[in-house]
């Protein structure tokens, strides 16, 4: 049998080696924090201090603005300062808590519910939801909603993500190698509260430290098996890593996980369940890699969410060139900052400083028709199609390539001659042919 | 560290690739052809390529500057169209041909349609036929390398006829096979109807021997420039494979489908007479190894869906296959080639793939 992976893809240098080898560090209380009301897909939180209120770390700040949503909790102790917009992670301005801290970091209760694995399933969902966690691998989805799926649609195999296929990123890969407990632990819980009996760890070759680590620490547990995974990006992507462990196909046009009896969690996320489960801790802090061939000393922190990206940059002695370009998450997905400025969110796992010539974005050339975004796109689209499609308002066209089907992994853009920011054409498309289809529904 | 930041739309990585890595990189790889054609055509292959990439850089330049955008000659594509055009003419033609070819390719070819990428045809294969259209002796004249290829085909038929003989040391191992099987030259032969026959068919069979083959695989016979070796073909191709420039899809369905045509009714004695080892003296004879891997897989006329591109494979095969066996030309690689250009754009719309995770319908 072949390694495990998925059609498509592409394999870009892994730029793992700045960070890989630096332990989990503890990142230094900063003077300040903001906790920003929109950290997940779904409704913003709703705050419930203000300004003048004295509040825990730990202390629940806002809470959650519908059911597909989550609550805020400050992640340091002291004294909220203003409650007004800031820069988002994704580059935009959203409403944000800021907190300066009191320097004492002093928290709320936590329990140790030693027994947790007894907890009634509600108790397990409520106490997730509690403590606010969702996904940390970028999306941000509410937990608690994905450990609830409907009757109709029943689980049978939990799997974690793993792969961390996104370049420079290792935030993951140091969880894994330095608290692997909590992480299977925190898989334990899912399966349970899912009743599902499978559970896969998913990792890719370019760790094999890690895949030896966890084989080890599941190899008494009969229904938990680590898959290793060929190294191939996007093999992150919930799709694309379903079909690497199960050969599962999630349906296009909306198919979730849950249509064919899976649920996917980060390893990150899974290691904040079993903490949120076992000790009721919110979700205040998490890894992140500071990274990129101009950090001085890049760094895994572990830091305080609404911790400033400057702070962080400070930590690690700042850097050796100017920055051309500053990004949030990893270097394919990632958003491009404006300003460091930038407090970090529960979905934050990199901070990637690019130098001048790094950051050069090419001129878009004329498409060559060379069919090279055809090859690599692992969802078998045409990516040149759509964007041909948007820019001369063949909307039928973008429509017939995939566009609603694109999931922006940016693979087309990875290998395109002509360098044509297909994703950036993608995500027109994707407003219009949206609209056009809801119309026709109506 | 008060520097602005660029901000652009993610992905922020990108492979080192261009339009014009691309191009160079071809013309990389048809370098090893053009010193095998040098080696056995002698520096007057070298001379022509020249006028040939010189007179479509010139006009590439010439037109961009009237038509007031930038000067892109640079990115090499031109120099591909050059020296395609020069590896599809023989190595006895005068320096005007290559250089009316090679205007022609650029200007009607590619620029009209607005330049790089919006050609619906190959240019070099447009100013080709162009060239055959209009002084169809001149290129179909094999004035060189005859000496190799009388040698490469009739070692083991001395008994042939003068007049067999005398054919083939003026045309390419294509032509000879294509006379062949015309009865009207095989009954000129001899007088005797039935000695004739055995001659022809002593000669035929030599195209189904390794002998045959290995010397159009090594490029020992008449043709084009840069039809005249394979196995230098081959080479640069595996360099433009490797590199992920070019792709399986193409050559292995346009190859694959002559491979089993030929086969089939290729044979001087009905359906499925024909040797196994006949059809691979019609793909290293000519240009089919020229066509499928630098021509057919020309990124701009070639179908973009993966589907697509086998149809598209296929297609060449059966037109190159009908033209060599029923058409009036030995050869057929460039107008199936130009034929199935045109539609590219159907076949595309036609398969486009289901996406990932889409129902069966």
């Amino acid at each position: 049998m072949g390694i495990k992976t998925f059609p498509g893809g592409i394999h870009p240098h892994d730029y793992k080696e700045f960070s890989k080898d630096a332990k989990i560090e503890e990142m230094i209380i900063p003077q300040k924090v903001v906790i920003h009301l929109s950290q997940h897909i779904g409704a913003p939180a709703k705050p419930i201090v203000k300004v003048g209120d004295l509040v825990l770390a730990g202390q629940k700040i806002a809470e959650p603005g519908g059911f597909v949503s989550i609550p805020m909790h400050s992640s340091i102790s002291g004294k909220v300062t203003k409650i007004d917009k800031y820069p988002h992670p994704n580059g935009s301005e959203q409403m944000g808590i800021e907190i300066t801290s009191d320097g004492k970091d002093e928290w709320v209760e936590l329990v140790d519910e030693k027994d947790y694995m007894n907890l009634s399933n509600d108790e397990i969902k409520k106490r997730i939801q509690e403590a606010g966690v969702c996904g940390m691998g970028g999306a941000g989805f509410p937990t608690h909603v994905k450990l609830s799926p409907p009757k109709e649609n029943p689980i049978d195999t939990v799997i974690l993500n793993g792969v961390e296929c996104e370049p420079f990123l290792t935030a993951d890969y140091r969880l894994m190698l330095e608290e692997a407990d909590k992480i299977i632990n925190g898989l334990q819980i899912i399966m349970k509260v899912v009743n599902a009996k499978n559970g896969y760890i998913g990792i890719e070759l370019n760790k094999p430290d890690a895949i030896k680590l966890m084989k080890d620490k599941v190899k008494s547990l009969p229904n938990i098996e680590v898959v290793s995974l060929k190294m191939k990006y996007p093999q992150g992507a919930e799709k694309q890593l379903i079909y690497a462990t199960t050969k599962r196909k999630v349906p296009n046009k909306g198919g979730l996980p849950m249509h064919v009896g899976v649920v996917v969690q980060n390893v990150a996320s899974a290691a904040s369940i079993y903490e949120a489960v076992r000790f009721k801790k919110p979700l205040i802090e998490r890894i992140i890699s500071v990274t990129g061939s101009i950090v001085k000393n890049p760094k895994n922190l572990k830091s305080r969410i609404g911790t400033m990206y400057s702070d962080l940059l400070d930590s690690c002695d700042g850097v050796t060139e100017d920055i051309g370009k500053a990004i949030s998450g990893g270097p394919m997905m990632g958003f491009a900052i404006s300003t460091l400025d930038t407090p970090m969110t529960k979905g934050s796992s990199g901070l990637l400083l690019f130098d001048k010539k790094m950051a050069r974005v090419d001129e878009e050339h004329t498409c060559l028709r060379c069919g090279r975004c055809v090859d690599v796109c692992p969802l078998n689209l045409v990516p040149s199609f759509i964007a041909n499609g948007v820019k001369y308002n063949d909307w039928d066209l973008a429509e017939k390539a995939g566009v609603m089907d694109c999931m922006k992994c940016g693979s087309c853009v990875y290998v395109c001659p002509a360098h044509i920011k297909l994703v950036q054409w993608i995500d027109i498309g994707k407003n219009v042919v949206g609209a056009k289809i809801r119309a026709r529904k109506k | 560290m008060n520097n602005k930041y660029i901000v652009s739309a993610a992905p922020h990585l990108h492979e080192k690739i261009s339009v014009s890595s691309v191009m160079w990189q071809v013309v990389a790889a048809l370098l090893p052809a053009l010193f095998a054609s040098v080696y056995f055509f002698g520096i007057q292959a070298l001379l022509l390529t020249l006028y040939s990439v010189t007179a479509a850089v010139a006009t590439e330049a010439l037109i961009q500057k009237l038509r007031k955008v930038e000067i892109t000659v640079s990115d090499g594509s031109a120099v591909v169209t050059g020296i395609l055009l020069a590896f599809n003419i023989n190595a006895g033609s005068p320096w005007w041909l290559p250089v009316v070819g090679s205007v022609f390719a650029i200007a009607i070819g590619k620029q009209v349609f607005g330049g790089l990428g919006n050609n619906p045809l190959n240019p070099a294969l447009l100013g080709r036929a162009f060239l055959m259209a209009s002084w169809p002796t001149l290129m179909t004249h094999w004035s060189i390398n005859n000496q190799h290829s009388i040698n490469g085909l009739n070692a083991n038929i001395a008994a042939g006829s003068q007049k067999a003989m005398s054919l083939i040391s003026s045309a390419t191992p294509l032509g000879v096979e294509k006379a062949l099987r015309d009865s009207n030259f095989v009954n000129s032969l001899t007088d005797n109807i039935h000695a004739s026959h055995q001659i022809a068919d002593g000669i035929f069979n030599q195209f189904s021997s390794w002998g045959a083959i290995s010397n159009v695989f090594f490029g020992n016979v008449g043709g084009c420039l840069g039809e005249v070796s394979a196995a230098a073909l081959l080479l640069g191709a595996a360099w433009l494979a490797y590199k992920h420039i070019i792709e399986w899809r193409i050559p292995v369905s346009y190859i694959g489908t002559v491979y089993v045509l030929i086969y089939i009714f290729g044979g001087n004695n009905g359906l499925f007479s024909a040797s196994l080892l006949l059809p691979v003296f019609h793909i290293f004879a000519g240009g089919i190894i020229l066509g499928a891997f630098f021509m057919a897989t020309d990124m701009v006329t070639s179908p973009v869906t993966k589907k697509g591109r086998i149809i598209f494979g296929i297609g060449l095969g059966i037109l190159t296959v009908t033209i060599r066996l029923v058409g009036g030309y030995p050869e057929g690689v460039s107008y199936s080639i130009l034929l199935m250009n045109i539609v590219v754009p159907l076949i595309d719309r036609a398969t486009m793939p289901k996406a990932f995770g889409e129902a069966k319908a």
